[in-house]
């Protein structure tokens, strides 16, 4: 299951959607917004997706971590809009057999997420703002 | 070659509003939109790096365009 919302994300619906008889653990990431970025004190942030291309991606990193791990069931659920301090923009969770191959999994998913997902995040400070990432 | 831009997150800032409409007069690439834009507009050449998405994929810089595709300028992704 890969979603892209403007809603907050109920991370137990997450967990949720991951649990499976066969399995005998669930890694779950949760992505919250911190209130600071190399001392500076971060107000809110906003995220804009190129959403159909990152669906795509979102499914190629969800089918090579198929391939790579035994994996029952997984969600990647990424929020889209403004977010508050606290709040959370991403929750993966991935459902195994046993544990090692789902924090694996997990951690893959998130790495990837970050490298190819065409999604982009702005910090507001309370002087200013700033796309991450978008400059040296 | 007309083409129509998809412009998300930076290059909104830098370049104005999206959709955007560019008239690209010299090649047929990715890598000839990309040169033509950063003569256009220099500070997209600051940035830590600057893909072209073509068809909602990733494409080469060898890619050739073509006026109807669907052509987003994606600047360095910062999801999670």
């Amino acid at each position: 299951m890969i979603r892209l919302t403007n809603k907050k994300i109920d991370v137990t619906e997450v967990i949720r959607l991951v649990e499976s008889p066969d399995g005998g653990a669930i890694n779950v990431f949760i992505g919250t917004v911190r209130n600071r970025t190399k001392k500076r004190k971060v107000v809110r942030l906003e995220f804009e997706a190129y959403e159909a291309m990152a669906l795509r991606e979102l499914k190629k990193i969800s089918d090579e971590a198929h391939q790579n791990w035994p994996i029952l069931n997984l969600a990647i659920f990424h929020a889209v809009g403004t977010m508050e301090i606290g709040e959370v923009p991403v929750v993966i969770a991935v459902s195994t057999a046993h544990r090692e191959a789902s924090f694996e999994a997990c951690r893959f998913i998130i790495d990837q997420l970050k490298k190819t997902v065409p999604i982009w995040k702005k910090e507001f400070f309370e002087d200013g703002e700033v796309w991450v990432s978008a400059h040296p | 070659m007309e083409l129509e831009l998809l412009l998300f997150g930076v290059t909104k800032d830098i370049i104005g509003p999206s959709p955007y409409s560019y008239k690209l007069t010299t090649g047929t690439t990715a890598n000839d939109l990309i040169e033509s834009l950063i003569e256009k507009y220099p500070s997209l050449a600051n940035l830590n790096s600057l893909a072209v998405a073509v068809n909602g994929e990733y494409a080469s810089r060898q890619t050739q365009l073509k006026t109807g595709d669907e052509i987003a300028l994606i600047p360095p992704v910062s999801g999670g």
